[in-house]
């Protein structure tokens, strides 16, 4: 085959990455600006070192307990999805019993009917509760999952059955299968889901807006919408805000690029 | 291993996730079909009122604006799609070196959280000291107040929304392509076809699947847009009669007016939306996309 030359390819990329960064580039520098300076017309396109927009944020809201929830809620989601993700997909993909095709038939319909179905009466069931302005009205719904149970599936049904039957003669039970022999190999598997769940947990905005309306107990995502709402067009403060908010995810996506990939262009091969 | 006992193993690992599902999803659906012929009242409890909801909202303009603007902001977005595939095309050029730098670039939005995202652009979109507005004065375009008017709203939400999926789009249209076998190419080199006629024969109709794959997530997600329009119109501006969508509407209505059961009816409208148009997606997939 002949070797393409590869300029023209980057000359259009370049031009669109431009385009990707820079309203990255922007926000940060005029989260370093001083109100007037970000008001200018035509636009300043330079910081005016501006560091006490990134303290003032944390003085006007409560941005460093809104950071710890996040944290918390997206921690707790991720490690409850990978655990009762992967013991239904276990079962479904390796287990034989009564009802399973229909069960699954029923885990699917769940992943066609958009979220906001969902929320009226999971607003009532955290009412019932007492639940209003909790952390685990943030985490208990986000804890169960259809696509985390259907991604897993399709890789414990990728492991040569004779793993299984190899440790049944040797008198493991199922549990023991499921945790010493086949967890360990869908590693890979569990390491997309724990990073998409990480990023969709991080900033899901809807159901955090409806149901924790106390600023000590929002996430960073509801936490900048209300921001918006108290600031207006201060936007030095909300940036530095956005930044601070956003960071961690871009962080690990950046270390851990290659697992998240894989599992997105995963869902789309099995969609 | 006994039958017997597989069985029991099988509903008890199954038993979390199952009930979590019930609870969380199952029953809530059930709920919300029945919600919706339900009102409100003002010290809780419901009534119900049969169909009511769904007569008074099909017999409201402002319903109607909120579904044309939403099929208006899937449609432009939805437009984009091609731009993933270019880039997609353009990161599998043989040779191409930078890849991963290119991937992490594009990948940037798809990372960062749209209320993060919703502030930036609104800044950049602002009519007065914006970015945008300022770039097109310097080629002699007077541009307009695109998130306070309620023409150009829905229009610089979808241009956010497009710039924003295109990395995601575009990883997978490169697991797609990929996955093209590379002997396709070489018969059609032997038998030369230059590379612009190998990507219109070749790629593009055995990239179909992954399109089609593409086309109703984004079709599924564009129909349920909230966190931009909320981030990037003012709650009161008189803009948001050209960018409410349906979601948004449905927030307004059961969590800021509380009108429970009226939400529950958008609610089911949106899910009868959304099956009704992935339906024809797949009825009228058979016309275009080429599975092996």
């Amino acid at each position: 085959m002949s070797k393409p030359r590869t300029w023209p390819a980057h000359v259009i990329l370049a031009a669109g990455a431009l385009v990707m960064l820079a309203p990255f580039a922007w926000q940060l520098i005029v989260s370093l600006q001083t109100l007037p300076d970000s008001l200018r017309v035509p636009p300043k396109f330079t910081p005016s070192w501006q560091w006490s927009n990134f303290v003032d944020v944390f003085r006007s809201v409560p941005l460093g307990r809104q950071f710890l929830n996040t944290v918390v809620v997206t921690a707790a989601v991720t490690a409850g999805q990978l655990l009762l993700c992967s013991l239904a997909a276990f079962a479904f993909a390796r287990l034989r019993f009564p009802g399973r095709g229909i069960l699954f038939m029923a885990f699917l319909a769940v992943l066609m009917v958009p979220g906001e179905l969902f929320l009226i009466p999971r607003y009532e069931i955290m009412t019932g509760l007492g639940w209003l302005n909790t952390l685990q009205a943030l985490i208990a719904p986000g804890v169960f999952g259809a696509f985390g149970t259907f991604l897993l599936r399709q890789f414990f049904m990728s492991l040569p059955k004779e793993l299984d039957e190899a440790a049944s003669i040797d008198g493991a039970n199922p549990w023991q299968i499921y945790w010493h022999i086949l967890l360990p190999l869908v590693r890979p598997g569990l390491l997309a889901l724990g990073l998409l769940t990480v990023m969709w947990s991080w900033s899901s905005l809807l159901w955090p807006l409806v149901v924790n309306t106390d600023p000590e107990m929002m996430t960073l995502s509801a936490g900048l919408a209300s921001l918006r709402g108290q600031f207006l067009t201060n936007y030095p403060i909300l940036f530095a805000g956005s930044i601070v908010a956003s960071l961690p995810v871009i962080v690990l996506f950046v270390v851990m690029q290659r697992q998240l990939i894989a599992g997105i262009a995963f869902t789309g091969s099995k969609g | 291993m006994h039958s017997k006992r597989e069985w029991a193993w099988g509903y008890l690992l199954i038993a979390p996730m199952a009930l979590g599902l019930a609870v969380f999803y199952l029953w809530p659906i059930a709920q919300t079909l029945y919600l919706s012929m339900t009102e409100s009242g003002v010290f809780g409890g419901y009534t119900w009122v049969g169909t009511a909801n769904f007569a008074e909202l099909f017999g409201d303009e402002e319903m109607y604006g909120t579904l044309g603007n939403t099929m208006l902001y899937s449609v432009l977005v939805l437009a984009g799609v091609p731009l993933s595939i270019v880039v997609a095309a353009l990161l599998n050029v043989p040779g191409l070196r930078g890849l991963s730098v290119y991937r992490t670039l594009y990948f940037l939005p798809v990372v960062t959280m749209p209320a993060a995202i919703g502030l930036t652009w609104s800044y950049l979109f602002n009519g007065e000291f914006g970015a945008i507005n300022h770039l097109l004065g310097t080629i002699g375009i007077d541009g307009p107040y695109w998130l306070g008017d309620e023409r150009f709203a829905i229009y610089a939400i979808a241009i956010v929304g497009i710039w924003s999926s295109i990395g995601y789009n575009a990883v997978l249209f490169l697991a797609g392509l990929q996955g093209i076998p590379r002997h396709f190419y070489e018969a059609a080199e032997i038998d030369g076809a230059g590379r612009m006629r190998q990507f219109f024969s070749i790629t593009l109709p055995l990239l179909t699947p992954t399109t089609f794959f593409v086309i109703v997530i984004t079709m599924i997600n564009a129909l349920q847009v909230f966190d931009l329009v909320y981030l990037m119109v003012d709650a009161g501006s008189p803009a948001l009669a050209g960018s409410r969508t349906i979601v948004y509407l449905f927030y307004q209505t059961g969590f800021v007016q509380n009108q429970r059961g009226m939400a529950a009816a958008i609610a089911v409208i949106l899910l009868a939306l959304i099956l009704v148009l992935t339906a024809i997606q797949f009825r009228l997939q058979k016309k275009w996309v080429h599975y092996e």
